[in-house]
């Protein structure tokens, strides 16, 4: 009834990887002979139903044409970022923004309100579903994928997204170097390697050696807004304006419209990848557009695009201080690496014929789960050191920013600054903390601002407190603060700029746990009934065979009595309980099922010897 | 010196950069974070300082010019800022010669590519005599050498910073 699988054992929960992409999302896990997709790719779009409902994947794609305005896609490019970044994202989207919310989105999708964390957490949630029920055991830790190039506040929001569906999240990996991971290229002992990552709605590339199965991120660049996604929108733009002339309409407000209409481009700007020429072709009712692109024309939208991810490479070069001719290997990650001239691009700058053995779509997800293996220990021979991505500095007099760990420091990183008073009887200090590469604080991003606050009253430069500013293994920055006079603790306010505070995130959580949990209960429950009906319904059939005349006394009442307590724990709501009686009635019937077994073989050999006559 | 203490190592001014990368590795795969991800808080937070002391530690050490600043700031000696005199003439030469060239004078572009070269060996000069001092100074430690690097370091960091501004100014000027 159950099929064997290998497996590390029951005792250790697993952790599964996920690659939670723009476009769409993956799950995979560590077995003993290597990384292991689980389950099919989830379409990252979340939408509500009418009834309040709220579904994932790709259920909610097709609610994309039919109800584009409580449908929401490339929620990824929004994650940890304000009202003011993306106007002019937003633009091109049909959902819509709540007015007056600064520091987080947040999202009205029919009667409900949500923010990207939020969202995001349903595609989570479902791929957590889906491996749950692969791998028949609850999930609960998770290794996340982020872009490399994503700041502390993408990467927060990002671990709040799994900590509201109800994983923890053991660790945010850097997709290029995830990809790196399950490529496998240790098999190399010694190397360089570039990995080239470019997917629908982010750009990234690393620079890793390789020595002894040490993966070390030298450099990394990127961009967080380039991505097919881009290639999408020119494309849309054409036939938007195609369909203006043709039909004498500006359809662009018609979300429905355009939303099939992006479908339709999609699977043209695919086809390109494969073939001279493609057809855009759309059905609306009785009206119909139809155009045809050819690569030439194609490559020309194209070029501006793959340039704007050459330069993130040439930086990244020089910041690995190395030289192209060094580079051993080149790898190439996200769907949108399928474009011929994407290749023909990176193939040029980096002198190499790229890796695309691996499929795209999942190498992410592949080495998300290797990753995984080295936290529960089953992976011993793998590490990797990464870095972080951008500088962390500090507000300083005159808006400048003044740096304390630079980018590409391998993390985790740390700084200590002393503070102290400016005036006497100051009770509180307050620091900004800035990430980016410019000299003026109003060119980086700011991350928070923290108060240490109840500072005793002293003269100006008496106090004497220690922040410690630390970037973690997953790219994040925690803060704490020393009172060197007392050696205490010193306790202050978080205000992060962007994003959501802890206290939020908790009722977040608060709000979908119970949820959740009851969830996985019910679907556990609902699994056990239809075993115990199946076992239940092959034990009555058996009954009625002669083998079951054939049974002592004794041997017939266990049966019984197996049966009667299992339809008893059928109605309790113990998954388990129903499982132990499932294996009892299994035990008593162990003798019947194998006399039952050979007559049935002897039949089948007998019919065999009147055939043969 | 506590990057030294991190890596193993007794402080010297000579490295062998092979050596160093192995201890750092060796000691990453002992202490990164990854290798203990179910253990409980206070060893996570232990782990976290002693990676996050080795990264900083690594990455100082293995250049010889922020190896050599950490090693004087270590022994009680401030970085000077001022410009090492007998670069003087040079720079006002130089100052003329990009003033030349924004201006849009052609002319001056064959100076500043001399005067790149020029620079250029200075830096590999400074780097030889670096090696040479780090050597004298670990057989045998003495104030006078330290001061001889302080000086020399302070020359080759104006060096970089004016091959640095020629460099930029030839790129933005051929650019267009
Ligand atoms: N054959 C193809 N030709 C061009 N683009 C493709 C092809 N297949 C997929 N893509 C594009 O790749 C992007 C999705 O890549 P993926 O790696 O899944 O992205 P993400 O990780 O951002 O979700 C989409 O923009 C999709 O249109
Ligand atoms: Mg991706």
């Amino acid at each position: 009834m159950s099929t064997l699988q290998i497996d590390f054992g029951h005792a250790k929960p697993r952790i599964v990887g996920i690659d939670l992409g723009t476009t769409n999302s993956l799950a995979a896990v560590m077995d003993l002979t290597g990384p292991r997709i689980l389950s099919g790719i989830v379409p990252s779009v979340v939408s509500v139903t009418e009834s309040g409902e709220v579904i994932a994947g790709a259920e909610a794609r097709e609610m994309l044409i039919t109800h584009p305005e409580r449908t929401v896609y490339s929620v990824k490019r929004l994650m940890g970022r304000g009202v003011g970044d993306v106007q002019e994202e937003l633009k091109l989207f049909p959902f819509h923004v709540v007015e007056g919310s600064e520091s987080v989105l947040k999202l009205q999708l029919g009667d409900k309100v949500m923010t990207p964390p939020e969202v995001s957490a349903y595609v989570l949630r479902k791929l957590k579903e889906d491996a749950e029920e692969v791998l028949g055991a609850e999930v609960t830790q998770a290794v996340i994928t982020v872009p490399a190039y994503f700041n502390d506040a993408q990467r927060q929001a990002t671990k709040d997204a799994g900590r509201i569906a109800g994983l923890e999240v053991l660790r945010l990996v850097n997709e290029p170097t995830a990809a790196a991971l399950a490529y496998g290229l240790d098999k190399r002992k010694e190397g360089l390697v570039a990995v080239y990552d470019f997917g629908g709605g982010t750009f990234d590339i690393s620079i890793l050696r390789l020595h002894d199965g040490i993966f070390e991120v030298l450099a990394t660049n990127g961009d967080t807004h380039l991505g097919g996604d881009d290639i999408d929108n020119l494309l849309l733009n054409i036939a938007l304006e195609d369909i203006q002339s043709e039909w004498g309409e500006d359809v662009s407000g018609n979300a429905g419209l355009v939303q099939l209409l992006r479908r339709a481009v999609i699977q043209a700007k695919e086809a390109l990848s494969f073939a001279p020429a493609a057809m855009i072709d759309l059905e609306y009712g009785p009206r119909t557009y139809q155009r045809e692109i050819d690569v030439q024309l194609f490559n020309r939208l194209i070029e501006p695009i793959i340039e704007r991810t050459l330069r993130p490479c040439r930086n990244c070069i020089k910041d690995a201080a190395i030289t192209v001719e060094q580079i051993n290997e080149t790898v190439m990650v996200g769907g949108s690496t399928r474009i011929p001239l994407v290749r023909s691009a990176v193939e040029r700058l980096f002198r190499k014929r790229p890796h695309t053995e691996l499929n795209p779509d999942e190498v992410v997800a592949l080495g998300a789960a290797v990753q995984a293996g080295i936290l529960g220990g089953e992976v011993e021979d793998k590490l990797l050191l990464d870095v972080t991505p951008l500088s962390l500095g500090i507000e300083t007099m005159g808006g400048l920013m003044s740096k304390l760990i630079h980018r590409n420091s391998t993390i985790p990183a740390s700084e200590t600054e002393l503070f102290t008073t400016a005036v006497d009887g100051q009770t509180n200090v307050l620091i900004h903390v800035l990430q980016g590469e410019r000299e003026l604080v109003k060119d980086c991003r700011s991350l928070a601002r923290f108060d240490l606050k109840e500072i005793e009253p002293m003269i100006a430069g008496m106090a004497r407190i220690q922040v410690r500013f630390l970037i973690d293994a997953n790219g994040i920055l925690n803060v704490t603060a020393k009172d060197l006079r007392t050696g205490k603790e010193h306790s202050m306010d978080v205000k992060p700029s962007y994003g959501l505070t802890d206290d939020q995130v908790e009722a977040m959580i608060l709000e979908s746990y119970d949820k959740a949990e009851e969830d996985f209960k019910e679907r556990q429950l609902r699994e056990a009934r239809i075993e115990a009906d199946a076992i239940l319904g092959a034990v009555d059939k058996a009954k009625e065979d002669e083998a079951y005349q054939a049974l002592a006394e004794d041997e017939r009442s266990t049966i019984d009595r197996a049966i009667n307590e299992l339809r008893l724990a059928y109605h309790s709501d113990d998954h388990l309980l129903i499982r132990d009686q499932i294996e009892k009635l299994n035990q008593a019937t162990m003798a019947l099922a194998e006399a039952i077994m050979n007559e049935a073989v002897g039949k089948a050999l007998k019919g065999t010897n009147v055939n043969a006559q | 010196m506590k990057f030294y203490d991190a890596l193993g190592l007794e402080p010297k001014l000579a490295l062998d950069l092979d050596d160093l990368k192995k201890r750092f590795y060796d000691r990453s795969r002992q202490w990164h974070p990854d290798r203990f991800s179910r253990a409980n808080s206070e060893e996570k937070q232990r782990s976290e300082e002693m990676t996050s002391m080795l990264n900083d530690a690594f990455r100082t050490l293995r250049d010889p010019v922020s190896r050599a600043e950490y090693f004087l700031r270590e022994s009680g000696l401030e970085l000077p800022k001022d410009a090492p005199p007998e670069l003087l003439e040079e720079v006002f030469e130089l100052n003329m010669a990009l003033e030349e060239l924004r201006g849009g004078d052609e002319s001056a572009r064959g100076q500043l590519v001399s005067a790149q070269e020029r620079f250029a060996a200075m830096m590999g000069d400074a780097d030889a005599s670096l090696a040479g001092l780090f050597a004298h100074y670990d057989e045998k430690p003495e104030r006078a050498m330290l001061d001889q690097i302080r000086a020399t370091l302070n020359r080759r960091k104006y060096v970089s910073n004016l091959l640095r501004d020629v460099e930029k100014e030839l790129n933005v000027h051929s650019a267009n």
